[in-house]
């Protein structure tokens, strides 16, 4: 043993004169780091309420409860973190689509009760509620996928010299890969009008079981080609996804599926009861919401006659969108099944007065669908001039078949989808077509990317135009006249009102006027005893919970009856009205309480 | 008086731990006494049990990884290193991980091995009842430890290193402070080594004391510093690398005399080398993105594969073994533990002969680590 060994661990005392390098406050308090994983935060404005943080967490710390004031188009619900189970992991953090959880850089809490140490972050106040620092989300990690897989879209100079389909559809690996994007909040089924199984379908093509996914779609909707093809998607519009990146694809995932087959019958199989055998049920209108009742309730056995004025069954589906958007193949074979499930289908065949007393009495119930077939008019002289035209009728007498004549030159009254339709059908028909609107581009109630599409192929859209007349020019032409407008915000809250600016006007040289401002009902074919009991001054239908209207034993659905006239709200109302009709003719217990939940329909 | 009861006079039975302040975690030891010399010993682990690797086959991937950082709660990141590596390699996210994310990797690694070295090290001293060298040790790992909170929000388990990179890039400023803790570090390591290498204590309890022969290296597939101490460069950094270990400059360290001194110098050694490597990456590190871009957690599914991926640990090679069925979730994870070896095998082994007084400086040496050996 020397020397040096006995002495050396003496100069542990040197350390009794040096200055000290840990905290020099041992009962001082320490800020955590600025990316501490502390106690939950939870900006319960922009949360969503989606529970993918609770999907994520491996220690069910978190489980979603009801709060009081819920923001619209949220699930209501905000996440409660149960500190007895969490392991600040942060990927609840991590994950949320909508950003709004984090984590304080808190330390320290001392709560005599234990129960304290669950709460919900953001509604009931921390502290720490306003910490600036803590774990946060950051640009580079992402655990959702937030680019979509892109669709192969024709080329827009393409496309204008085809009727061809427009969006080309996801291949088998694309849909797969789309879907899997999924974090199956269903968020997307409290927004869907008809309360489609949207996670369930997309979850089944990801595992990639087509038929499956088909039949869950069919559980709700019997039109879903078309639906995958020009939905209104009010799903894509809550879609959890979507906040901070590109919402899924519900509407092309739908699409995929449906194109997969192409007969329906042999893969869709709905397992119902037929209850309604011996039940007779007339439809007038052969739309979304006429085939919606015509299909769930023939598989239940009824006996179903769907009457159509014209020569095929879609309704607007069928003489208004465009078969560069939805193609009659597709149409075919959603009637194809329809045909198949049993659903006599009476084509050509406009229901008069004395015929809709018939049936009432033929039948155990009738559901009227007929939509809205009466274009409203200009407003404004020389509308009756020859080569003013209306957007619907228009496009009714192209898609049965009648050649139309849009010259070289368009103007196109209005900012809907009708009147994007109109204006691409002009186009491909080879007119140069200009879309005069009262408002700004943002207030078009057009389909975003109809919109886009719209303006990719070269149609012109010019904003706050007012038409004022419309004159005869040189050569058969017309002159369309407008002022332009400015933009009067009147109340809060609602959209600005477009006020012509006096003086102003522009003069535009066209072939024709196609005019595509909305449309309303029309019940000239309705008995009158009929009519004058169920609709309004302006043709507006009112149903009741079953989808009934005042007179006993018709049943109404479609666009005479809700206001945002788009085919999915039809086909909701056509699920309203199949549990309807089933209580009306006494097959279902009339007084079962449906509720809010959503309706399953076939299984 | 009966041969049995002289029998058991003569041998005392003794439960070392699980409570023992001297014992390395939650384990212990039913050993048998004669006189002061113990002549068996007979390890029971289980007192922190939670299953794991079955704990994985019923999660998703992205939430088996918060598990396990807890197999080895001083050392974290060698299992959050081994299980993304694992998945990475058989989902194909491997080739995608940014250069900048295996750096981070490489330097979190280096972090965790310094701080459990410095940790260990207190421990060697710590375990022969001498507190001054031990809390100075504790002090310096808190400086890693601040650091470690600093890049990954917490101080013990990180969660930090995951499928396709690391979670979160370095903060602004990073490596000047850890710099400063350096200096702190290197200042007070040689008053370290006044109280424990250069003491007649450490010494005489420590040289000569727990050998571990030679033979027994490959027989009981022994790694680590327990194989360096005797003279074996042996290290998964250099012979199987991995990250970016092939780009940085480091030798294997090695010293002979296979006992408890041995093995505590290679620890100290380590540290110095630890400390040398993490300057190395900040000087080498590039810019750029620090993770893969991931698919959605929720419903990632890797296809049908196994693989078995290694890394080094302070304690020796840990390697994950790791099949995946083509789900959403692990089907079989196996995890080798070093200290399943050496605390459990080795450690019996060597237990017969020992001193008493020894038992706990010998399982410090050979820094058995119980939640490791009951995944």
């Amino acid at each position: 043993m020397s020397v040096k060994h006995t002495l050396a661990p003496f100069s542990a005392w040197l350390q009794a004169f040096s200055k000290p390098f840990t905290l020099p406050d041992r009962h001082g308090y320490r800020e955590g780091a600025d990316r501490y994983r502390g106690w939950h935060i939870n900006d319960t404005k922009t949360c969503i309420g989606c529970g993918s943080c609770a999907e994520i967490c491996q220690n069910v710390a978190i489980d979603m409860v009801p709060v009081d004031d819920p923001v619209t188009g949220d699930s209501g619900l905000r996440p409660r973190v149960d500190y007895g189970r969490c392991c600040w992991c942060a990927l609840c953090v991590d994950v949320c689509p909508s950003g709004s959880l984090g984590m304080s850089n808190e330390y320290i809490w001392v709560e005599a009760d234990a129960d304290a140490f669950r709460y919900i972050p953001g509604v009931d106040p921390k502290p720490w509620d306003s910490a600036e620092k803590g774990w946060r989300q950051e640009e580079g990690f992402d655990l959702v996928d937030h680019q979509r897989v892109p669709m192969p879209m024709l080329d827009p100079a393409e496309r204008t010299r085809t009727w061809a389909e427009v969006v080309v559809g996801y291949s088998r690996e694309e849909a797969r890969r789309e879907a899997s994007r999924c974090v199956e909040c269903g968020l997307c089924v409290a927004a869907c009008p008809a309360h489609m199984h949207i996670p369930d379908y997309i979850a089944a093509i990801r595992d990639g079981d087509d038929i499956a996914a088909l039949n869950i779609i069919y559980d709700n909707n019997a039109m879903p080609e078309m639906c995958g093809k020009v939905c209104t998607r009010r799903c894509e519009g809550v879609c959890s996804i979507g906040v901070q990146g590109e919402p899924l694809a519900i509407r092309w995932l739908k699409r995929y599926v449906t194109e997969q087959f192409d007969d329906l019958s042999d893969v869709v199989h709905a397992e119902v009861e037929r209850v309604g055998e011996g039940k007779k049920i007339a439809i007038v209108g052969g739309g979304p919401s006429g085939v919606t009742v015509a299909y769930y309730l023939a598989i239940r056995g009824f006996d179903v006659t769907i009457y159509e004025a014209l020569p095929q069954l879609g309704g607007a589906t069928f003489f208004g969108i465009p078969k560069y958007r939805f193609p009659m193949p597709s149409l075919e074979k959603q009637v194809k099944l329809l045909t198949d499930s049993g659903v006599t289908i009476v084509t050509n065949h406009r229901v008069e007065k004395d015929e809709m007393r018939q049936l009432l009495r033929d039948h155990d119930a009738v559901f009227i669908g007929t939509g809205l077939m009466k274009p409203y008019g200009l407003r404004a002289p020389g509308e009756d001039l020859p080569g003013v035209m209306y957007a619907l009728d228009m496009l009714r007498d192209h898609h049965i078949g009648k050649t139309i004549d849009v010259g070289k030159k368009v103007v196109v009254v209005g900012g809907g989808n009708v009147a994007i339709d109109a204006s691409r059908v002009s186009l491909r028909l080879g007119a140069e077509v200009t879309i005069a609107y009262r408002r700004r581009k943002v207030d078009m109630p057009a389909d975003e990317e109809e919109i886009e599409d719209a303006e990719a192929e070269g149609i012109k859209i010019v904003t706050q135009a007012i038409p004022l007349r419309v004159e005869q020019a040189d050569g058969g032409r017309l002159d369309f006249i407008w002022g332009p407008a400015e933009m009067i915000q009147e109340e809060e809250g609602r959209r600005p009102r477009p006020k012509l600016i006096e003086g102003v006007e522009n003069h535009m040289i066209v072939d024709r006027v196609i005019v595509a401002i909305g449309q309303g009902a029309e019940h000239s074919w309705m008995p009158e005893e009929i009519a004058e009991k169920i609709a309004d001054k302006r043709g507006w239908i009112t149903v009741d919970e079953n989808g009934m209207t005042a007179y006993d034993g018709i049943f109404a659905g479609g666009d005479l009856v809700n206001s945002t006239a788009d085919a999915i709200s039809a086909i909701a109302d056509g699920l309203r009205a199949v549990v309807g009709i089933q209580k009306y003719v006494g097959v279902l217990p009339a007084s079962e309480d449906e509720g809010d939940e959503p309706v399953a329909i076939a299984t | 008086m009966t041969t049995e009861t002289s029998e058991l006079r003569r041998r005392v039975q003794l439960w070392f731990g699980p409570q023992h302040p001297g014992i390395t975690g939650n384990m212990s030891v039913q050993a048998w006494l004669e006189g002061d010399t113990l002549t068996a010993g007979v390890t029971h682990v289980g007192y922190l049990h939670r299953g794991f690797e079955k704990l994985m086959e019923r999660r998703r991937f992205i939430q088996s990884f918060p598990i396990v950082c807890r197999i080895c709660v001083p050392e974290p990141d060698t299992n959050e290193y081994l299980l993304a590596a694992g998945l990475d390699e058989l989902s194909g996210l491997a080739a995608e991980v940014p250069q900048r994310g295996r750096w981070i990797r490489t330097l979190v690694l280096e972090m965790s091995r310094l701080q459990m070295n410095l940790m260990t090290l207190g421990g060697h001293i710590g375990a022969m009842a001498m507190g001054a060298a031990p809390n100075w040790l504790i002090a310096l790992r808190d400086l890693v430890l601040d650091r470690f909170e600093e890049l990954t929000g917490g101080r013990i388990y990180h969660m930090f290193i995951t499928y396709g990179g690391v979670r979160r890039d370095l903060p602004e400023g990073f490596a000047e402070r850890m710099e400063a803790n350096f200096r702190t570090i290197e200042e007070k390591l040689p008053l370290v080594d006044n109280v424990i290498f250069d003491s007649s204590v450490f010494r005489k309890r420590a040289i000569g004391v727990g050998v571990v022969p030679e033979e027994w290296v490959d027989e009981m597939s022994l790694s680590g510093p327990i194989v360096r101490a005797m003279g074996i460069p042996r290290d998964v950094r250099k012979d199987f690398p991995y990250e970016k270990y092939p780009e940085l400059d480091f030798e294997v360290v090695t010293t002979t005399g296979s006992d408890i001194y041995a093995r505590a110098w290679i620890r100290r050694q380590e540290i110095a080398q630890s400390m040398d490597l993490i300057r190395q990456i900040f000087r080498k590190m590039p810019e750029g993105p620090y993770c893969a871009k991931l698919p959605n957690m929720l419903t990632w599914t890797i296809p049908p594969g196994q693989t078995y991926v290694r890394a080094e640990a302070t304690r020796g090679e840990m390697g994950y073994y790791v099949v995946t069925d083509g789900s959403d979730k692990i089907r079989r994870v196996h995890v080798r533990a070093p200290s399943y070896v050496h605390g459990v095998a080795l450690l019996e082994r060597m237990i017969p002969g020992t001193n008493i007084a020894d038992l706990a400086p010998l399982m410090v040496s050979l820094q058995v680590c119980p939640p490791e050996m009951e995944r």
